[in-house]
Parts: C-alpha cells; sequence; structure tokens
C-alpha cells in the first residue's frame, strides 16, 4: 500500500471535483474512520468503490449473498469461512468499517509500524492478529480452541466429497496430535502460534495495494 | 405574432440545415467531412487537457498509466506452489494462508465483477462522469469544462435527439412502406437501402465515428455473424455496414413496433419469449434460416449480456451448434470520446441512451475476420472457446473464461468440485497417511 502520508487523514468526501467541489462521482456514503487509520486514504477510497460494487442493490451494507456472488471466492475451498469471517457475533450485515476491519489484516507490515507506541492497540495487520485471523477461519464456535472435530469439519468444506470420511479422520487427528502440546485434545491459539513460528505470516498472509 | 414566427423561421432553418448536411449524405453514404472536423478538435483538446492535469498533479500521485492493471499486487503461482512448494504433502495448518490470501484478493478484487461497471479512464476527458479521481488543477481547465458541457448538452444533444427521432421514424415508415411491395429483388435493395439509411442516421445520431477494417471478409448470406457485446448500441453499428437478421425477444412498447415494422420489410428472427426457453425450437430456426442461402446472416451476441468492453467472457454454446459458418466481429469502442458499457443495473435504456448522446463521440474500431466452421472432432465448447480466442485477440481484450451470467447468478457448483479435487489430490491423493 502506498505509504501512510503525514498528511492528516481526510475523508475521500473531501476530494475536491473540476470546481472545487466534490462532483457527482462522488460515493453516496463517504466512508468513516471511526478506528485508527488501520488503512491508508487512497486505498480506502479503493475499497469504498470496491464496497459499492459488490453492494448490488445499494443497501448500503453487504450480505453473505453479495460476499457469494464473487466467483473467484466462491470456488475457494475455504470460501465459506471466509465468508463468515465478516459476520462475527451473528450478524447478517457487514457495513463498511467491518469490511474494513478483515481487509485490514492483509495488510503488509510497514517498517515503521514496528515502533509502535505501546499504549496504542496493536495494529490489525500485526503477526499476531494475522494468525488469529486464520485461527478464526478453523475455530467455527469461537470457543479459542480447535477441536478435532472442528478440524474434521473445516476439511470437510475444504475437500467436499473428494476423500473418504477415513482418510479425513487421519489427517484431523494427526494435525491435532502434531500441534497440541498440554494433551486437552484441541489447539489453543497459543499452540497454533507456536507450529507457525517458523512461517513468514506477514509476507503470506499480506495483499499489496498497487494505486 | 413576431415571435411565432421567428420561431418558425429558425425551426424550418435548422430543419433544412440539418437535411441538407446530415440527412442526404446519409442515404447515399457519404460522409460531408462535418464529423471529421469535428473529432480533430476534439482530440487536440482532450491532449491538450491531459496535458494541463500532468503538469498540474501533485507530486505524489504521478498518473498511473495502465488502469487495466489489478490494484493489487497478484502472485499467480498455482495451488501446489503456493501452498508449499513441496510435492506429496500432507494438509498442514497453514494451508489456510494460501487459501485466505487468494480469498480475500478475490473480495478485493476480481477479475469478472469488475467488467461489469465502466472501465476506468487513464487520463480524464473532461466528462463529470468519469471524474473519479481527479482533483481540481487550474482556472482554465474548469473553463474548458464548462465550455463542454454547454457544448454538448446545449448544442449537441438537440441536434442529436432529432436526429433520432427521424431516423427511428424514418426506419418504421419506411419498413412499414416496403413491407408492402411483393417479394421480390427491389423489394429486398429498396429494405436494405432503408436500413443503411436509418442507421447511418441514429450513429451520426451518437456522432458515431466508426473505422471498419478487413471489409474482405464481411459477413455472407447464409452465416452466422458472433461479436462480443458491449451495448444494445453494437447493432447499430454492425447493420451500418451490411444488412443482418436479427435474432432476439420480441419486446413491447417502441422497440416492439420497430422490430414489427422491420420484419416486414426483410424476415429477422423475432422470438417470443415462452419460445425463447425451448432450445431446440431456437435452434431449428435458425438453422432453416441459414439453410435459406437468399437470407441475411444472422447477427448473435453469444456473450449474452453486456460486458464492459475490456474483456470477452465465456461463448455460449447454443449459436455455435447450429452449424454453418461463422463470421467472427470484434467491436472494440474507445473510451476516451465515451463510454458504450450499458450497466443495466445502474441505467435503464432511456437514461442510457440520454447519457450516449451527452458523450462527445462514440469511436470505435470495427474489425471482420475470416470465417470459422466447427472442425471434426471438435465440439461446440470447444470451438466456442476458439471462435473467443479469435475475437479477444483481435480486438486486444483479455479472454475469461467466466459466464457473463455472473452478473446476476452464483457460480456454479461445478467449478467450485473442480477446486476441491485439486486440493484432495494434494492432501490425501499419494497415500502415504500414516
Amino acid at each position: 500500500m502506498i505509504a501512510p502520508s503525514s498528511r492528516p487523514p481526510l475523508s475521500p468526501a473531501h476530494l475536491p471535483g473540476p470546481l472545487g467541489r466534490v462532483s457527482g462521482a462522488r460515493p453516496a456514503a463517504s466512508p468513516p474512520t471511526p478506528f485508527p487509520p488501520a488503512v491508508s486514504q487512497a486505498s480506502l477510497v479503493r475499497l469504498h468503490h470496491r464496497f459499492q460494487a459488490l453492494d448490488r442493490n445499494k443497501k448500503g451494507y453487504l450480505s453473505r449473498m453479495d460476499l457469494q456472488q464473487i466467483g473467484a471466492l466462491a470456488v475457494n475451498p475455504l470460501g465459506d469461512r471466509i465468508i463468515e469471517s465478516f459476520f462475527p457475533n451473528g450478524s447478517q450485515r457487514v457495513d463498511f468499517p467491518g469490511f474494513v476491519r478483515v481487509l485490514a489484516h492483509f495488510r503488509p507490515v510497514e517498517d515503521e509500524d514496528t515502533d509502535q507506541d505501546p499504549k496504542k492497540p496493536e495494529p490489525l495487520n500485526s503477526r499476531r492478529n494475522k494468525l488469529h485471523y486464520a485461527f478464526q477461519l478453523y475455530d467455527l464456535d469461537r470457543d479459542g480452541k480447535i477441536s478435532r472435530h472442528e478440524m474434521l469439519q473445516v476439511l470437510r468444506l475444504m475437500v467436499g466429497v473428494q476423500v473418504t470420511e477415513e482418510q479425513l479422520e487421519n489427517i484431523a487427528d494427526r494435525t491435532v496430535q502434531e500441534a497440541d502440546e498440554d494433551g486437552d485434545g484441541a489447539v489453543s491459539f497459543l499452540e497454533f502460534t507456536k507450529s507457525l513460528e517458523k512461517m513468514d505470516v506477514e509476507q503470506k498472509m499480506s495483499i499489496r495495494i498497487l494505486k | 405574432m413576431e415571435g411565432a414566427e421567428l420561431a418558425g423561421k429558425i425551426l424550418s432553418t435548422w430543419l433544412t440545415l440539418v437535411l441538407g448536411f446530415i440527412l442526404l449524405p446519409s442515404v447515399f453514404g457519404v460522409s460531408l467531412g462535418i464529423s471529421e472536423i469535428y473529432m480533430k478538435i476534439l482530440v487536440k483538446t482532450l491532449e491538450w487537457a491531459t496535458i494541463r492535469i500532468e503538469k498540474g498533479a501533485p507530486k505524489e500521485s504521478t498518473l498511473k498509466n495502465s488502469a487495466s492493471v489489478g490494484i493489487i499486487q497478484r502472485d499467480e503461482s498455482p495451488m501446489e506452489k503456493g501452498l508449499s512448494g513441496l510435492r506429496g504433502r500432507d494438509f498442514e495448518l497453514s494451508d489456510v494462508f494460501y487459501f485466505s490470501k487468494k480469498g480475500l484478493e478475490a473480495i478485493v478484487e476480481d477479475e469478472v465483477t469488475q467488467r461489469f461497471s465502466s472501465e476506468e479512464l487513464v487520463s480524464w476527458n473532461l466528462l463529470t462522469r468519469t471524474n473519479v479521481n481527479f482533483h481540481y488543477i487550474s482556472l482554465r481547465l474548469t473553463m474548458v469544462w464548462v465550455l463542454g458541457v454547454i457544448v454538448r448538452y446545449c448544442v449537441l444533444l438537440p441536434l442529436r435527439v432529432t436526429l433520432a427521432f427521424i431516423g427511428i421514424s424514418l426506419l418504421v415508415i419506411g419498413t412499414t412502406l416496403v413491407g408492402q411491395l411483393p417479394d421480390s429483388s427491389l423489394k429486398n435493395w429498396l429494405s436494405e437501402l432503408v436500413h443503411l439509411t436509418c442507421c447511418r442516421i441514429c450513429v451520426r445520431a451518437l456522432s458515431g465515428t466508426i473505422h471498419y477494417h478487413n471489409k474482405q471478409h464481411r459477413p455472407q448470406k447464409g452465416g452466422i455473424c458472433v461479436a462480443n457485446h458491449t451495448s444494445p448500441i453494437d447493432v447499430l453499428i454492425l447493420t451500418t455496414d451490411g444488412c443482418y437478421a436479427m435474432v432476439g425477444q420480441v419486446h413491447g412498447g417502441l422497440m416492439g413496433i420497430i422490430q414489427r415494422a422491420m420484419v416486414k420489410a426483410c424476415p429477422h428472427v423475432w422470438f417470443e419469449r415462452s419460445e425463447m426457453k425451448d432450445r431446440h425450437l431456437v435452434t431449428k430456426r435458425l438453422k432453416e434460416h441459414i439453410a435459406d442461402k437468399k437470407k441475411l446472416p444472422i447477427l448473435i451476441f453469444p456473450e449474452g449480456t453486456c460486458i464492459n468492453n475490456t474483456s470477452v467472457m465465456m461463448f455460449k454454446k447454443g449459436s455455435f451448434e447450429i452449424g454453418g459458418t461463422i463470421h467472427p466481429v470484434a467491436i472494440k469502442y474507445n473510451p476516451q470520446f465515451g463510454d458504450a458499457f450499458w450497466n443495466s443495473s445502474k441505467y435503464n435504456m432511456v437514461s442510457y441512451l440520454l447519457r450516449m448522446m451527452t458523450s462527445w463521440a462514440i469511436v470505435c474500431d470495427v474489425w471482420y475476420m475470416p470465417p470459422m466452421t466447427r472442425e471434426d472432432g471438435e465440439d461446440a465448447v470447444q470451438f466456442a472457446n476458439r471462435v473467443k480466442s479469435a475475437i479477444a485477440t483481435q480486438g486486444g481484450l483479455t479472454e475469461l473464461p467466466w459466464d457473463g451470467g455472473l452478473k446476476r447468478a452464483k457460480v456454479k457448483d461445478t467449478f467450485k468440485e473442480e477446486q476441491q479435487k485439486n486440493y484432495s489430490k494434494m492432501i490425501a491423493g499419494n497415500g502415504s497417511l500414516n
């Protein structure tokens, strides 16, 4: 992404048009920025355009169906889990801040972020938060642990009908055993993090916006 | 009464001018060069505007010079490499990284959804509607923009509406009159004349500048003409250079009147809505039509829906099962002068036409391509893909395997199963589980 500039973050509603005012092409609802800038201003504008393009009936929010219309997402083995991650706490709608909040997890880690003020909340794209996002994709009931049963269910989502139940159980057992350290038969977030400590999470879970 | 006389005089002068300079030359297919001069002035103005914008743009936001490059940096490695590059590997917890990244990338930008909205321009063309990213630059530019608005709405729009009106009325009246004649070569010649004249008038109603390439490959009688679809204007553009038999649903209202009038003069193929569902009936009628070598070539748009002219989507195989020779045609609009794409979810037909008539001009290139036939051992789907590739290459458009129907419907489950199969092969197919 464009590195966060030193200008004060403007909301895109203030972008001037040819007459010095905003022209007719302005987005209908200017994207609010109630949280600390998790993405740069230019990217915010881009994402807002995208949000509006996905919101087919101009409702002002996205529903699960809007996301399911994206072909490349619908064929993704984890597509359903990713769509669910936009709707925490059983809600049926995701507004623009919620949309950006999820996408902010994938912002590449910039060097400036490392000397953070310790009092500020951890940025959404920190390694820990990226791992937490991935952890959530497995943790179906959000209890902080990935049980063997949940692992099985997610695996089933990913392979459809292509793999037998027995093979899938073997895979699930092996995976949970390898990561489980305290022997409770489930993978906690700490164990998850530990088993992936050598993985270059920052690079694998980052999307760089070019404009 | 002087006011009324004056108004009457102005109106009649206006109409005479229109008649003399535009209508008459249309009948003979001759151009007086007025539109060329207009285009030259327009191009110069837009070039000037581009230079001003480039000069005035703040240093941080340098003009991005490829609007067609995606907004995110993509790593197009296939599933095997993306997952961990090891062959015969088993499932890992980290697999989720690859899939979630791909999923989120698709949410930020996917190659299909963007095709259903207008292409973004590299540099502003002085139309408010395309002013997405551009900031206030200078007073002069704004003045030119205001001048442009005045010219487009007060001078060009009335002229174009008049022409459109005349064109459509002439078409309806002309074809009805010609339809009264008995079938003969005279009737065919007259109906062609009427069609061509009215289409030329309508094209001038949009200030259309069309370049036809490879006219020697123009579709012949008894063939099927196939083209990529961007807007209803595609039909106008193609029929200005030759007569086609159109295929489509019977509509009500103004379209219905036009359709009924046209079919009197020459045999188009119009279907009732109920008949469209019966694919065998449709194929049968089309086969009958092309079997008659005296009938005009059929015009079909196999994508089935309007795409934004940056890519070509899946061609439906129905048109390729009829047999006969396929004459592919590639149509590419120049977005700098006016955006021809019809976003039917955003604009209805009337507002779309108004937008067309208040753009600068419609500039496009039409390439006629050598005819193609289905080869032995090739099924309809492969043939359709072959034709699609040819059109995409000729027109400089990207090729997408996705169905244009994704505009309105979800993707089929079979595609998801394919992805699942790929992944399953990796984690379970090698049989080396403990």
